[in-house]
């Protein structure tokens, strides 16, 4: 046998046990666009919130007026359908090009290991808006979805893994520091998506 | 030379069943269907492989149904696992008495 062969057994192997047990087609693109998504929709929560006059002053404001909270609610809403969507086609179109089934048993797990996380945190902040607590929005949101992604890293690029360590940092700070919620939103879903997002496509785009 | 290649596993002299095996290692197990659009390979071909080393002992089989359709799954044997391991090891001598 060729050093040559042995070598490119060696690469097969090694290629193999990444694809079967990682999903890879994981789009770099669609974070930042989440990002961009997210900050948008921040600019808009602010001024919702603060009006255009409003500076830093944070801390004074309390979204409690029932129309505000809808309304708030309907962006957050937007700017998840609006990231899901970009999030899945930019997979699907990257799965294909590299030839990659988007249905296998790896996204499979990334799925599952990430929806129980994002569900019970999903369920349990419904539970708490409905008995008023507010606060626990933006705190619980960065935490849950950071516990979500470090249980789907497993599962695809460990990167992942990292940007979920930040976010749960993040929510934890954020749990912190009431009244700051849309500050610390804009930071985990806006700039670090941005970050990680850039990071991944320019690593593993190509 | 000599002593490098007595390692080598006839088990995995084929490329496919070396593929089959690498995917098994890391995986806990893998259903038929994936594992043939994995390695882009034709049932029958397929087939044949997992019948090989299921004779060898390094793979199991676990047939079961999810509804109505037939879900067969394989997983590696700690046999198994060791002979990849050992079949790598040699891979790797060869790499290194050749240096």
């Amino acid at each position: 046998m060729q050093d040559q062969d042995i070598y490119s057994e060696l690469n097969s192997i090694r290629n193999l046990m990444e694809r079967s047990a990682k999903f890879i087609s994981l789009s770099g693109l669609s974070g930042i666009l989440a990002g961009v998504y997210a900050l948008v929709g921040a600019c808009l929560a602010y001024y919702l919130v603060y009006g255009t006059t409003g500076g830093l002053d944070y801390g004074d404001h309390y979204v409690n007026e029932e129309a505000v909270v809808l309304q708030l609610f309907f962006i957050a809403i937007v700017v998840l359908v609006l990231s899901l969507s970009t999030g899945i086609l930019l997979t699907v179109r990257k799965a294909k090009i590299k030839g990659e089934k988007v249905w296998n048993p790896s996204s499979k797990k990334l799925l599952v290991n990430m929806a129980i996380p994002l569900v019970t945190g999903g369920i349990l902040i419904l539970i708490l808006l409905l008995r008023g607590y507010f606060g626990i929005i933006a705190p619980a949101t960065l935490i849950f979805y950071g516990l979500a992604l470090v249980a789907g890293s497993h599962y695809t690029f460990t990167d992942v893994k990292w940007l979920g360590i930040y976010e749960i940092t993040l929510g934890l700070i954020a749990a912190c520091l009431p009244g700051f919620g849309i500050f610390f939103w804009t930071i985990g879903f806006g700039v670090l998506h941005i970050i990680y997002g850039s990071i991944m496509h320019f690593r593993y785009d190509k | 030379m000599k002593s490098a290649l007595d390692n080598f596993d006839k088990a995995f002299e084929n490329r496919i069943r070396l593929q089959i095996m690498s995917v098994l290692v890391a995986n806990e197990n893998y259903d038929f269907n994936s594992l043939k659009e994995l390695l882009s390979v034709t049932d029958g071909n397929l087939a044949s492989h997992l019948k090989a080393l299921e004779k060898e002992k390094y793979i199991i089989v676990h047939k079961s149904f999810l509804g109505r359709k037939p879900n067969t799954t394989y997983a590696a044997t700690e046999n198994g696992r060791k002979a990849f391991r050992m079949h790598l090891q040699a891979l790797e001598n060869l790499i290194k008495q050749q240096k």
